[in-house]
């Protein structure tokens, strides 16, 4: 490196602090730290992997849905999830990796997605504790991300997050719906909310002095909160709302501290939240053969879209078609 | 739309039939979620889903109660055509029973939203949904058959595999103020007119098929249809006058 160039970099590195600390945004142009843009890409990728392995538990029980008004609800939920995969993978994209790239790190097991997701989902209630907890969690997550210093992942965040906490409300419903249904309808409610409740607070990761990119993505406003801050305010939040649900969490140290003015909550099984997230977990292969099996499947379609774009590369003349048809239609009319 | 009427008779027997129509064949797209080939397609399957499950819903309340009539009524009572019953198998069948489908579905509600009756309204609306639809399945059929040696000759096999469930759309419906023997000429223009720019060609072979032939619209189904209703209702029946 010339000592030109060495100046410049420092000189980057001064206008990439100045915007970071006034709370800017860094946009795809900028130039940027490279430990930044790859624990932009891992955080961007992990959670667009999310979403799209996140569809697996909940599309589970579209066949099965009890009324056709949930049906429909959850079918828009999950296809909200392929679409926030998509914006994500858009924002991924902006940090100059490619989608393909990132599902096949996906798919080799060598980026993770959401450890929440590797659970079964073994009731209709279910889908209303991951509603209510998990994307309850999801939220107070990432609506600070919403303010990240990354431009295109704060703007994604945006439009996640506001159907996120329409997810969330529906979740809940469902399960006010249950817990104020039938007897069996309760305990079913009851019995999700047993098994979701731990794992929900997983999902924001290690404990703080366990967590290894805390500190750096603090400083860079990636992340603005630390893991345990945010735990603590989701039970906070959760605490009343399964009071009006009428449902119990499964925790007996749950108490609320007068003298810290949050509640103290018992201690996480940090040795379960390990073997998920080494693949361990009761759907890991499960969640992650289904995503291959899905790819594989669909690689001859993938092929077959992109000899036809080479083919036919310019306006198609498939709009003739379809003119057509509009044609024949008003016609039979 | 305006409030719902309460149909009775043959009207509401032909609002059920297409409401079993876009249930059923809404159920079998709901079925792709997290298994489509991309996830674009995975927002579209699910769109379509959903736009068929709104269908199903509107036309089911004109009727009377849609979740009575969608979880308690067995087989035998579903008076849906048996080509939206048909299992998914791969990406190409989905799209040639969509093409078909869609089609047929784009020209009914034309006429039917042409004709003054209690479903013009729902014809109206439902018209442009089922358009982006068939937009979809045709813009998949040209992509495919004309794609790789692959792909084209897995259309072409979806194409002639489902061919036999064809000819029952065109029977009359019930109590449907449509003649639905009028469709089917500009049906077949359509879909040819898509299967040749395809570089596909229209299967030649009988449009149905077995003494089963036709069934569909008076109760009788494929085999495949028993189970999937009884993955539909098996929850909702079992906790009988539960609310949800």
């Amino acid at each position: 490196m010339t000592t030109a160039q060495a100046t410049d970099t420092v000189d980057q590195q001064a206008d990439f602090d100045a915007v970071v600390s006034a709370e800017g945004r860094i946009e795809p142009r900028d130039w940027m730290p490279d430990a930044y843009r790859a624990t932009l890409v891992r955080q961007i990728a992990q959670h667009a992997h999310s979403e799209i392995i996140g569809m697996q538990p909940e599309a589970n029980w579209i066949t099965r849905a009890p009324s056709l008004r949930r049906k429909a609800i959850l079918m828009a939920k999950v296809q909200d999830e392929a679409g926030h995969g998509l914006y994500l993978y858009g924002a991924a994209e902006t940090l100059g990796v490619d989608r393909g790239e990132l599902l096949d790190k996906l798919h080799a097991g060598r980026q993770r997605y959401s450890s929440i997701f590797n659970y079964p989902t073994l009731t209709w209630a279910d889908v209303g504790a991951i509603g209510w907890l998990v994307d309850g969690a999801a939220i107070t997550n990432q609506v600070p991300l919403c303010r990240c210093s990354y431009g295109p992942y704060a703007r994604a965040m945006v439009r996640i997050c506001k159907e996120e906490s329409f997810h969330q409300r529906q979740g809940y419903e469902l399960l006010h719906a249950l817990s104020h249904g039938t007897p069996a309808q309760h305990a079913m409610a009851q019995d999700a909310v047993n098994r979701w409740w731990w794992p929900s607070l997983m999902m924001f990761g290690p404990p703080d002095d366990e967590s290894s990119h805390s500190e750096q993505s603090m400083a860079w406003r990636i992340k603005r909160h630390s893991n345990d801050e945010l735990r603590q305010r989701f039970v906070d939040i959760c605490v009343p709302q399964a009071e009006s649900l009428g449902l119990a969490l499964p925790d007996p140290d749950l108490r609320w501290n007068e003298e810290r003015g949050t509640h103290d909550f018992g201690e996480i099984d940090w040795s379960e939240f390990q073997q998920v997230l080494r693949g361990n977990g009761p759907c890991n292969e499960q969640r992650l053969d289904q995503r291959r099996t899905a790819h594989e499947n669909g690689a001859w379609v993938r092929e077959a879209a992109a000899a036809h774009a080479a083919k036919h590369s310019g306006p198609t003349s498939d709009d003739a078609v379809s003119g057509t048809a509009t044609g024949e239609g008003a016609m039979a009319g | 739309m305006s409030t719902p009427v309460f149909l009775t008779g043959r009207a509401a027997d032909a609002a059920v039939a297409l409401g079993d129509d876009a249930l059923v064949l809404s159920h079998r797209l709901g079925e792709w979620a997290g298994h489509a080939p991309m996830l674009e397609e995975e927002v579209a399957l699910a769109n379509i889903a959903l736009d068929l499950l709104g269908q199903a819903r509107f036309l089911y309340s004109l009727a009377g109660d849609e979740d009575e009539l969608a979880y308690l009524r067995e087989e035998r009572a579903f008076r849906n055509a048996q080509l939206v019953e048909r299992p998914n198998g791969d990406f190409a069948s989905t799209i040639a029973r969509q093409l078909y489908f869609s089609s047929y579905q784009e020209l009914l509600y034309t006429e039917l939203a042409s004709v003054d009756g209690e479903l013009a309204p729902l014809a109206a609306k439902a018209v442009k949904e089922v358009a982006y639809h068939r937009d979809h399945a045709v813009q998949w059929t040209l992509r495919l058959g004309d794609g790789t040696a692959e792909s084209s000759r897995r259309m072409q096999a979806a194409l002639t595999d489902l061919w036999r469930y064809t000819g029952e759309l065109f029977d009359p419906v019930e109590g449907l103020p449509v003649d639905t023997a009028a469709l089917r000429e500009p049906w077949l223009a359509s879909v040819s007119a898509v299967v040749r720019q395809a570089t596909l060609t229209l299967p030649d072979g009988p449009d149905r098929s077995g003494w089963t032939a036709g069934g569909g619209r008076h109760g009788i189904h494929t085999e495949a249809f028993g189970r999937m209703i009884a993955e539909m209702q098996h929850l909702h029946r079992a906790h009988p006058g539960a609310t949800w």
